[in-house]
């Protein structure tokens, strides 16, 4: 056999000039940045004992505590469902519009874009601060939070699915005298509802983790717990909160992923 | 004679031969500069099977689709039973497309819907928008969906998902929907050319059972010559968006068909 027919490889081919290229690019960023910002990474393991001395204190989970904080808990997770379906209810109407497939108006589309870039950037520990200092101290804090964080995150998932369609169908619903909503409704929707239900679920997840947190700033749910007992140096309940939260993280985790696989 | 029965016959006569759809020198420029139709001017007469022949990319397509204003005409006008079609807008528009069934060659059915769904909703353009969405449809159309599926030889198959059926049999559906809106006349765009011969014949003679017991009007795109000669009443020919051939059947010979697909 003779490769004698094939081109030649140009050299910065045969030498893999781009991938190390690359990868000494990265490093240097990494020893460069951790430079800037005065890492020191020496001190994460000289700090270590103290991290082991919280771990001690912790081990007598205070289990009676349990009872206290099933509500904050149940609370976590309504805060968490509440906040990604109206989030995504917002969502379906920008995706929509943001999709190129489906809205050929450019300036509609690139200022639907625009918007949902600007509101990705919002941090979500920001937004809660925000909203705590608005609504006080609560869930109503945390749902919004939740809202809209699951707003920016959906709606660039949902529309990078719409821009993936099969558009026959589309044309052809065109064809029978279809309304754009009735187009929309009939050849659309059933392309992409598998993948809306799986990105849904899988946002759901991401903010029962995150709701855990946001109630750290006063946002609701068992993350107020949490801090209430680290500043009462209660250890033992902190154990049993971070049990319970990881447990519960755990299932939900769980009914999603089983959900998502028997969707797709 | 009588005379009045003379004149009435005569106008019955002439309004069969009335054309339903006349190409008044129409011409089509891409928006990338592509000509695509270039001063088309014949009449269709109602009740007529004609196919349309030419290599691909002569325009065959875009010929069909000025029709029913699935693209729009640079110069020049098409008439629909008179009617001037750049004259409709929004739901007039839909209720020309309702009078004129559209079949592809990619069968074009929502993969994830039932095959009644997908009959359904060739209906959807005599509902106002909430009901086609809701799918509140009539029970006699709900029946209709039955005698559609019958005319196909697909009934059985109602409750089949679309993309578990072969490709003749998702070409048969098609017709159904097609047939739900009552259409006056069919396009079918290279409807066979991804079919095998024997769904080929069968496809044909569907189309071929419409027009001549329903009389309606069939336009049929084909790159097969043989299928053309069995099946059309005419044959024309485009070449680069120009109409370069147009014979009644009887006047059709193997070396004009043959001068069609020769390269310019
Ligand atoms: N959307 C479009 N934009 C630009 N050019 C197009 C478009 N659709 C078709 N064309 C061009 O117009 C010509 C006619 O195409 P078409 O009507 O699809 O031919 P056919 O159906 O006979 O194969 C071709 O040159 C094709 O490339
Ligand atoms: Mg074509």
């Amino acid at each position: 056999m003779t490769n004698a027919n094939l081109p030649r490889r140009s050299w910065i081919q045969r030498w893999h000039v781009k991938g190390f290229g690359w990868t000494a690019l990265m490093v240097l960023l990494l020893i460069g940045s951790s430079k800037m910002t005065d890492v020191n990474v020496g001190m994460f393991f000289s700090n270590l004992d103290q991290f082991a001395d919280l771990i001690v204190r912790m081990s007598n989970p205070t289990w009676d505590y349990l009872s206290v904080i099933i509500q904050p808990l149940i609370e976590t997770i309504q805060m968490a469902i509440l906040g990604t379906t109206i989030g995504t209810i917002f969502a379906i109407p920008f995706a929509l519009m943001a999709a190129g497939n489906l809205v050929h108006n450019k300036f509609l589309r690139g200022f639907d874009r625009l918007v949902l870039d600007l509101v990705r950037t919002l941090p979500d520990l920001l937004l809660a601060a925000i909203f705590v200092a608005i609504f006080g101290i609560g869930s109503t804090a945390g749902v919004i939070t939740l809202a809209i964080f699951s707003f920016g995150m959906i709606s660039k998932l949902f529309y990078e699915v719409i821009e993936t369609i099969d558009m026959g169908p589309l044309e052809a619903m065109e064809s029978v005298g279809a309304s754009k909503i009735t187009i929309i409704w009939y050849a659309v929707l059933p392309q992409i509802m598998n993948q809306f239900v799986s990105y849904f679920l899988y946002t759901l997840e991401i903010n029962v983790r995150a709701s855990t947190v946001l109630g750290y700033l006063g946002a609701g749910g068992i993350g107020v717990y949490l801090q209430r007992s680290l500043n009462e140096f209660n250890y033992g309940a902190t154990a049993v909160i971070i049990l319970a939260t990881i447990v519960v993280v755990l299932i939900i985790d769980g009914i999603s992923n089983h959900l998502r696989r028997v969707l797709l | 004679m009588d005379e009045h029965l003379a004149t009435f016959l005569r106008g019955a006569y002439e309004m069969e031969q009335a054309p339903i759809i006349s190409f008044k020198h129409v011409s089509k420029v891409y928006s990338n500069g592509t000509v695509g139709l270039k001063d088309i001017d014949f009449s269709i007469p109602k009740g007529q099977f004609l196919v349309v022949v030419g290599l691909s990319g002569s325009g065959k397509s875009t010929l069909m689709r000025t029709i029913n204003r699935m693209h729009e005409v640079t110069e020049g006008e098409v008439y629909v039973e008179n009617e001037a079609v750049s004259a409709y807008k929004g739901r007039s528009l839909r209720t020309l497309r309702r009078r004129i069934g559209m079949i592809f060659q990619n069968f074009n059915l929502i993969n994830r819907s039932s095959v009644e769904k997908n009959v359904l909703s060739g209906r959807v353009s005599y509902y106002p928008t909430w009901k086609s969405v809701m799918g509140l449809f009539s029970a006699e159309d709900k029946q209709k969906v039955v005698t559609s599926l019958n005319r196909v030889n697909m009934a059985e198959k109602i409750y089949a998902r679309a993309d578990e059926l072969s490709g003749g049999q998702q070409q048969r559906v098609a017709i159904a929907r097609t047939l739900m809106q009552d259409p006056k006349i069919i396009l079918a765009d290279e409807p066979i050319a991804s079919l095998d011969p024997l769904t080929t014949k069968t496809v044909m003679d569907i189309l071929k059972r419409l027009n001549q017991e329903d009389g309606l009007t069939v336009i049929v795109n084909l790159h097969s010559v043989e299928l053309a000669r069995e099946y059309a009443d005419r044959i024309v020919g485009l070449r680069a968006g120009e109409l370069v051939y147009d014979e009644p059947i009887s006047a059709v010979t193997e070396a004009d068909l043959n001068k069609i697909y020769q390269a310019i």
